[in-house]
């Protein structure tokens, strides 16, 4: 290709405070048992949004949905102005469990270099540019020197920072996170989120999380999902909305300094 | 060995054989890395006896029993692919189902198909030796295409043996590939029944490829070992069953079969003193 060749089509970046992700009335179901119920949700161009709720309460799904992974039986979603499995090349999505097997002979390189796929026509092979964002990458997410490793040999910490740098590889408009310091220990938890604030300023971010109290120090917005949205707030959390979110057998344990813990009273 | 060597120089069907070896040898290099990662090997198992089926029905109307094995291998491979892809439950049930009809469709034709009924054993067994000249014109092509669909669609392969989800969500269209890395199965089944027959077949998919998966920790270095290894253990093999005249394909099978147990053990040992100079290096 010549230099004066044209970067390869682009979604224009949303203008700030856009909405980029719609739902609208959504409901969805496994079978008969109902996982969703007329959710409305809008998030806008440049916001930082944490999805919080119980287990079981729809918070995958919803992601699912807006990945274009699942169709909504009731309801529409748009992002970035499009249908999500239209849209979703413009999403940058990290799991909460690593979906492929530990032991595949791959290098940490190559697994973020899956990531430009969709860019292109994806035939033949990758290109130098490809191999230049995958070091920029890597090197955003401060895991260039595990370049050569193989995928199996990272720990909790270091493979989430991987797959971080697989997901902003494709260069987003949307970073969407599950649980992304589930499997990780808890020191680390907030250089992930330290993280994710710094890519706030270019990227609109849905970051699920169980916990709650931790994440709204970061975020700009709580939503609080448990089968229909519960709240959609700016405000802080406090133990009447940790009781309506989760019921009375919650119990909030603070200890100093340390991050809100929330433990079921068993 | 020497021998070998002289028959070889002499003996055009020893020529053939060894050609023959090897170009098997490269698709089950390309295909069986993928088989081993993928672990579709139970799959590739159903795909490789539907195909006698193929090669009976072929052989009872007159037709070119390769061009039977090739229809009905990937006519397996589609149908398993679709069931995997939409209908999850029921998969391993119907390979086995496609295992068992299609031995029993080829049993039946050939034992209807008069004078072939001696050949039944090369068809399970393989022999090298009997591969007709112009069979090697067809493993090339076959080769050749495997290669050029490896170079236009590795990315997409690789994403769709890694990462199903993943791929998905980067655009790629997952079923059609996964239908495509099965036919390609299929194909590679076809060019190795030839070599060492549909008993032995899965042995020279996976083995050669799961040695070069001890070592190596990239698939394109895995393809490149798979290969090779796959043409030593042929070769070899046809040189040591040529002096005292034993069947090829089980002594290829037996080479390659003992150079995995050796392996999986050495890789284990050097995989214990790596974890046990790590826990000193952390310690100190």
């Amino acid at each position: 290709m010549g230099s004066t060749t044209m970067a390869p089509s682009r979604h224009p970046r949303p203008a700030r405070g856009a909405p980029v992700i719609g739902l609208d009335g959504v409901s969805f179901s496994y079978g008969e048992a109902p996982v969703l119920e007329r959710v409305d949700l809008e998030i806008l161009a440049g916001e930082f949004v944490g999805l919080v709720g119980p287990n079981a309460g729809g918070k995958s799904t919803l992601l699912k949905l807006v990945l274009g992974l699942l169709e909504p039986q009731q309801g529409r979603i748009h992002v970035l102005g499009r249908a999500p499995h239209h849209a979703v090349r413009w999403i940058g999505y990290v799991p909460q469990f690593p979906t492929f097997p530990r032991d595949f002979p791959i290098s940490v390189a190559q697994v973020v270099l899956m990531g430009r796929l969709g860019r292109g026509t994806g035939i033949g092979w990758h290109r130098a540019s490809d191999r230049a964002a995958t070091r920029t990458a890597l090197a955003e997410v401060e895991a260039l020197d595990l370049a050569e490793r193989r995928i199996g040999t990272l720990s909790g910490g270091q493979l989430q920072r991987v797959l971080l740098a697989r997901a902003l590889v494709s260069e987003p408009h949307i970073l969407i996170l599950d649980e992304p310091t589930a499997n990780i220990d808890q020191r680390r938890e907030s250089d992930i989120f330290d993280l994710l604030a710094r890519l706030n300023e270019r990227l609109t971010i849905l970051v699920v999380s169980h916990d709650i109290a931790f994440i709204s120090g970061y975020v700009d917005r709580v939503a609080c999902l448990n089968r229909t949205l519960m709240c959609h707030s700016t405000a802080s959390v406090d133990a009447d909305f940790i009781h309506q979110l989760y019921g009375p057998n919650i119990r909030q344990v603070a200890h100093g300094g340390e991050p809100l813990e929330l433990r079921h009273e068993h | 060995m020497h021998d070998f060597l002289q028959a070889l120089g002499q003996h055009s069907f020893l020529q053939t054989a060894l050609m023959a070896g090897l170009l098997a040898s490269l698709g089950c290099g390309i295909i069986g890395t993928f088989v081993v990662v993928k672990r579709i090997a139970f799959m590739a198992g159903g795909i490789a006896h539907s195909v006698l089926g193929g090669m009976g029905a072929a052989l009872y109307f007159g037709l070119d029993p390769v061009l039977g094995a090739l229809l009905a291998a990937v006519f397996a491979a589609v149908l398993i692919g679709l069931v995997r892809l939409y209908w999850n439950a029921q998969e391993d049930t119907l390979i086995g189902a496609i295992w068992a009809i299609g031995m029993s469709i080829g049993i039946l034709f050939i034992s209807k198909t008069p004078g072939y009924s001696t050949d039944l054993m090369s068809f399970l067994f393989g022999n090298i030796l009997l591969v007709p000249h112009r069979e090697l014109w067809f493993m090339a092509a076959l080769d050749l295409v495997l290669v050029l669909i490896l170079a236009l669609f590795y990315r997409q392969l690789l994403a769709v043996t890694f990462d199903e989800e993943f791929a998905r969500l980067r655009g790629v269209p997952v079923g059609a590939f996964y239908l495509l890395l099965l036919c390609l199965v299929a194909v590679t089944v076809v060019l190795l029944i030839q070599v060492v027959g549909l008993i032995l077949v899965i042995a020279l998919l996976t083995l050669p490829a799961a040695i070069a998966g001890h070592y190596v920790h990239s698939l394109g270095s895995m393809m490149v070992i798979a290969t090779l290894l796959g043409g030593l253990f042929t070769s070899t093999g046809l040189a040591l069953s040529f002096g005292p005249d034993l069947p090829a394909g089980p002594t290829m099978i037996l080479l390659a079969g003992g150079a995995y147990v050796v392996s999986a053990l050495i890789s284990r040992v050097l995989q214990r003193r790596r974890a046990a100079y790590k826990a000193l290096k952390s310690a100190s």
